[in-house]
């Protein structure tokens, strides 16, 4: 049921792009063939994020290459689409050829349970992309105005949950899949069929959504999606007898916003009700229908699910749905969550198998002189190959989980990974560096206004010798770092929230829940490494004498109201 | 000042001639002027013989020396008839009496393109007897190849050979040829004009040489920009270097080349003194001055890389049997092989020479020569200025980081601010066609690519709507694609009509530009049909023969030609100006 585009005049960019690009083709195809740029053609590289990939290039070249007459260094960041962020050892082993093949040498885990690879150049784009798909996974939607990635929380120990979970995540991602055949015309090589049906996007329509769309299920009590910080979230509800009786249904979160744009802000999102397992589907495709239908297409900045939902009010959007729907939720059942970030180490699920989570700093698997991990790993998963056990599940927070093992493949993981080094908890490493995140930044990352990834490893050692010398070593703090305010990186769900501002400046935000049901708030506008600290260092302190046994540093600052608590989530 | 002796009406008719001739012109006719009065009067018949002088000229230094030579002798009363060897009609040469031929060697010993096939014709079995014909041949050459003046050799020999009676012996010239080419030309002088005494005297006003640059006289230009063009992480180092020319009245246009006089590296020099014990401060002779060695050795003599007369003499000093034995005739690869990334300097560390008298030393080696860079600009678009593309050259031997003495210089001492010794050297053989609107194709790899943006920014600048489509080439896309910003800038703007790139080693493959031009053979094939140029520039040993090569097979490919016709449509192409090339 698509409204009429009746004028195009107040449209944002974007929806003329998409309107005239014949289903996401464009000129890919021609931008691909030209032999004398690295680039494609400007217009082309919002429609490739559909196809997942997106067109960045090295920053930290950017002058240096202008000077030099070069165009800047161009290259591709792919995003692996990764249902749940499960996958087989072949496929691991796949993506981790393609990384050196192609790439920069390095996997990227992505916060939203997706491989990244980055610095791919256009020449071996098509190679790479055909190579993924040949594995069995594929890059479509992985980024762009569509359901992106449906995430799953991987909780091992409640494996016969996650196993009906994850079949649900799976069934919502296939539903809201993309039909057009442009995809594989451009990638993979296939013809357009002559004479046949006129090719339809069903569900979506010729300009898609009005803007990007993201679904989680999570499985209490761990919120390792951050359920709230999505569109639509699903949170499994156990039956009392250890089977799942259904989902609670979550609307309206997002945490991406703009500086200085005071009508954009991170939301959390809101309870609605409860659905079977077999409705998830057909209700999240009806979510994605009225948002496609009623989100704002005219500004781009506001144009997320979450401010439709605020601009015509909860009310208004329940009715509306169950009138697509034919059918009423019912009410939301009681559930909790003990925490948002993952436990390392190994637990054995209700399934007698064994499930091994690896610390990943900032989700990035590479070879380091000290610490061979992307050498590590593949030897572990090729192990598995061969044997033909086991699974590799990404973790919401850029973390890997190795999964479904017997005792004796547990033993032969533990050996191969200690052979290399590398402890499942990365000993060695404080409780709140492996509590922190970083989206990738610079110097890929086209939006980024400062560092993380590169930077967070550095300024979390900074934090250490604090938290050290305040007898807290032991002790986690969510500290969640972005290169600017989109939130990638989740960081208004940081217990310490770092917004990037301008190179070496951050934005300071304190007191989000260890939950991820508290949004975190802006103590202070900009702050370079040294201003940071000499305000963090105090409240650090503080904390560490005046703090409730167990009390966590994100509820300590908002119970001695070093900042207010006007989100605080109630079901 | 003396009162005008004529009358009103030669007065006039003095000022009608005279009305558009520039500086130059006035001085030189007032001093022919000025000979004409010291002569006899009543001998003013001009009845000098009639001279055919040839030029096999690829860079344009024959051409040049011939013409200086034509206009000598015709002011010596002869009659001089100057033809590139290119249009000259070789059933002539049965009826010449006097021919004097400057003959360039090119690459390994080959004729420049324009004169493969008078070459050809002369030293072909069929080639006839030239009985009443006198000759001399002034050969031109570098020593650091092997075949050292070769085509002027093959030709003075062959001439003999046919029967035509040597004038003066052949005079063979390194790169340093000003001096041996005017003790020639003296020579030839004399024995033309020299007999008769009804020559023309030019009495010299002022050396009207003087205003114009030369390589023993160079222009000092400062160095404005020099920039890296080779991306991060790239094999090669290819500066972009601009130099400013203003002030000194040097027009030179898109096709020529700047002449750079480098000097020696410091390190270099110094290894050397260091190496024969001696004192920096020591004086040793240079042509008529003297000056202290140090300064002999960066500025004056070229210390590397090493040529065949270096070691020849450097044997002789040594006495050294085994250099004397790589320089048998026979033994020519070892030769190439030893001299290959080679210095003055590692000839005395192999064969040291301490207390070895300065003077003995600096008496062996060659005159520094000057270096020639294809101009990279386009003079309308860049008034004032000369922009030239140089790959430094670096590499270690014998565990000694060595660079280019020329690229060297200026990728590492020249800084900016700096003057660099320039002059123009001028390259009649390699110029876009004269109507703007005749397409033209242009092929360029590597630093090859220089004179095509000086094409370009010129057609641009004049506004040609001929179409022009460029083939580049180099080993890795993201950092050797020299200039990639403003090819795009100059096919967005129309400048350029269309660009074909290759590189090497962005896959398992090599890929050249040769095989683009023989994917695009059938639109090659219609552009040269149509009237298009085709211009090649860059490395002559390789690159230039494979393109050569692709060409004629395109021609039979598309045209249907056979081998032969091939050739003589190429040959053709030659004759037209419209195969042309600046190949090193």
């Amino acid at each position: 049921m698509n409204r009429p585009v009746d004028e195009t005049a107040g449209l944002s960019a974007n929806e003329r792009i998409k309107a005239r690009s014949r289903l996401l083709r464009g000129s890919i195809l021609e931008g691909l063939k030209d032999p004398l740029t690295g680039a494609i053609a400007e217009e082309d590289t919002q429609l490739t994020k559909f196809h997942g990939t997106y067109q960045q290039d090295d920053r930290d070249l950017r002058q240096e290459r202008l000077a030099q007459k070069l165009e800047p260094l161009y290259s591709f960041m792919i995003r692996v689409r990764v249902p749940g962020g499960v996958c087989t050892p072949r496929q691991w082993l796949e993506l981790d050829r393609l990384a050196t093949r192609h790439a920069n040498g390095t996997l990227r885990l992505t916060t939203r349970q997706a491989f990244q690879f980055h610095g791919v150049l256009k020449r071996n784009l098509r190679d790479t992309i055909y190579r993924i798909n040949q594995s069995l996974l594929d890059t479509l939607a992985a980024c762009g105005d569509v359901n992106r990635n449906v995430m799953c929380g991987v909780v091992p120990e409640r494996s016969d949950l996650h196993a009906q979970a994850y079949g649900a995540t799976v069934a919502i991602a296939d539903r809201l899949l993309p039909q057009t055949g442009a995809y594989h015309e451009i990638w993979l090589g296939r013809q357009r069929l002559a004479g046949g049906e006129p090719e339809r996007e069903p569900l979506y329509g010729e300009t898609y959504l009005p803007r990007k769309f993201k679904i989680a299920v999570a499985v209490p009590p761990r919120n390792d999606v951050d359920v709230y910080a999505n569109d639509l979230g699903f949170i499994a509800i156990e039956d009392g007898t250890g089977g799942l009786a259904g989902f609670n249904v979550c609307v309206g979160g997002g945490l991406g916003r703009t500086h200085g744009e005071e009508e954009t802000y991170p939301r959390l999102a809101d309870v609605i009700g409860f659905c079977r397992p077999d409705r998830v589907a057909d209700l999240a495709q009806q979510v994605v229908t009225i948002q496609r239908d009623y989100g704002d297409r005219q500004n781009r900045k506001r144009a997320r699910f979450k401010y439709t939902i605020d601009d015509r009010g909860l009310d208004w959007f329940r009715e509306e749905l169950q009138r697509r729907l034919g059918w009423k939720l019912d009410e939301a059942r009681a559930c909790h969550f003990d925490q948002s970030g993952d436990d390392y180490g190994w637990v054995q699920g209700r399934d007698g198998l064994w499930y091994g989570t690896l610390f990943i700093e900032n989700g990035r698997v590479a070879d380091r002189p000290d610490y061979p991990l992307m050498t590590g790993l593949r030897r572990v998963v090729e192990a598995l190959e061969k044997r033909g056990r086991g699974e590799l599940r990404l973790t919401g927070n850029q973390n890997l989980c190795i999964a479904a093992l017997s005792d004796a493949d547990r033993q032969m993981v533990e050996a191969l990974l200690s052979e290399h080094g590398i402890m499942a908890d990365r000993s060695g490493a404080s409780a709140l560096r492996r509590a922190s995140m970083a989206c990738v930044a610079l110097p890929t990352c086209g939006l980024a206004m400062a560092e993380a990834e590169r930077y967070l490893p550095h300024l979390v050692s900074r934090l250490d010798e604090i938290m050290a010398a305040s007898g807290l070593s032991d002790d986690p703090i969510v500290v969640r770092m972005t290169g600017c305010p989109n939130g990638c990186g989740r960081p208004y769900l940081g217990e310490v929230g770092l917004v990037g501002k301008s190179p070496g400046h951050y934005q300071l935000w304190l007191g989000a829940s260890p939950q991820g049901d508290r949004l975190n708030q802006l103590y202070r506008e900009s702050l370079d490494e040294e201003e940071l600290l000499a305000i963090l260092t105090p409240l650090i302190r503080r904390y560490a004498v005046e703090r409730h046994p167990q009390e966590r540093f994100g509820d300590f600052v908002v119970r001695v109201g070093i900042v207010d608590n006007p989100m605080a989530f109630e079901i | 000042m003396t009162a005008n002796p004529l009358t009103a009406d030669q007065a006039s008719q003095l000022q009608a001639l005279t009305r558009t001739w520039d500086a130059r012109q006035l001085l030189w006719a007032s001093g022919f002027l000025a000979g004409q009065a010291a002569r006899p009067s009543d001998d003013r018949a001009i009845a000098g013989p009639e001279v055919t002088l040839l030029y096999l000229s690829q860079s344009g230094n024959s051409e040049k020396l011939i013409r200086t030579l034509a206009r000598r002798l015709t002011d010596e009363g002869c009659v001089t008839k100057v033809f590139d060897a290119l249009d000259y009609r070789k059933a002539r040469l049965k009826q010449a009496r006097y021919l004097l031929i400057a003959a360039s060697t090119h690459g390994e010993g080959d004729p420049p393109d324009a004169a493969a096939e008078f070459y050809d014709y002369l030293m072909d079995d069929r080639a006839p007897r030239f009985a009443a014909l006198k000759f001399a041949v002034l050969a031109l050459g570098d020593s650091s190849y092997a075949q050292f003046c070769k085509i002027g050799r093959d030709l003075d020999a062959r001439l003999e050979q046919l029967g035509a009676q040597r004038l003066v012996p052949l005079q063979e010239c390194d790169l340093d040829f000003d001096q041996p080419a005017a003790a020639w030309m003296d020579q030839v002088t004399d024995m033309l004009a020299g007999s008769a005494d009804n020559a023309v005297a030019v009495i010299p006003v002022r050396d009207v040489a003087a205003t114009s640059y030369s390589r023993s006289r160079p222009f000092a230009a400062e160095l404005h920009t020099d920039l890296v063009l080779s991306g991060r992480g790239s094999t090669k180092e290819v500066h972009h270097v601009e130099l400013s020319l203003e002030g000194s009245g040097i027009a030179y246009r898109p096709g020529d080349s700047i002449g750079v006089i480098p000097r020696n590296d410091p390190a270099l020099v110094a290894g050397i003194i260091d190496a024969i014990g001696a004192s920096q401060a020591v004086t040793v002779p240079v042509g008529e001055d003297s000056v202290t060695l140090a300064e002999a050795l960066a500025s004056r003599f070229e210390l590397h890389p090493l040529t065949r007369p270096v070691v020849q003499g450097f044997a002789d000093l040594a006495g050294d049997d085994h250099l004397r034995s790589l320089l048998a005739p026979e033994n020519s690869t070892g030769l190439n092989a030893f001299l290959r990334g080679r210095d003055l300097l590692d000839l005395l560390t192999d064969c040291p020479l301490p207390g070895l008298d300065p003077a003995a030393l600096v008496g062996i080696l060659r005159k520094l020569p000057a270096r020639l860079y294809s101009i990279a600009s386009g003079p309308s678009a860049n008034p004032g200025e000369v922009h030239l593309t140089v790959a430094a050259v670096r590499y270690r031997n014998n565990e000694r980081d060595r660079v280019g003495t020329a690229t060297g210089w200026l990728a590492d001492r020249v800084a900016v601010g700096d003057s660099v010794p320039v002059y123009l050297d001028e390259n009649p053989n390699f110029r876009l066609p004269a109507d703007p609107d005749t397409p033209i194709i242009m092929v360029g790899p590597g630093t090859g690519v220089a004179p095509f943006r000086a094409f370009i920014e010129e057609r641009e600048a004049v506004g040609a709507a001929g179409r022009s489509w460029l083939f580049f080439g180099d080993r890795h896309f993201t950092t050797d694609f020299l200039y990639q910003r403003e090819w795009q800038g100059f096919l967005r703007s129309g400048a350029l009509t269309r660009m074909d790139v290759a590189f090497s080693r962005d896959q398992a493959d090599r890929v050249y530009v040769q095989h683009r031009l023989l994917e695009r053979a059938a639109e090659i094939y219609a552009w040269l049909e149509e009237g298009a140029c085709f211009y090649v520039c860059g490395d002559a040993n390789a690159m230039a023969p494979d393109v050569d090569r692709t060409l004629r097979a395109i021609l039979r490919k598309e045209g249907g030609f056979s081998e032969q016709a091939a050739g003589d449509y190429l040959e053709g192409l030659k004759r037209g100006k419209r195969y042309q090339r600046d190949v090193y």
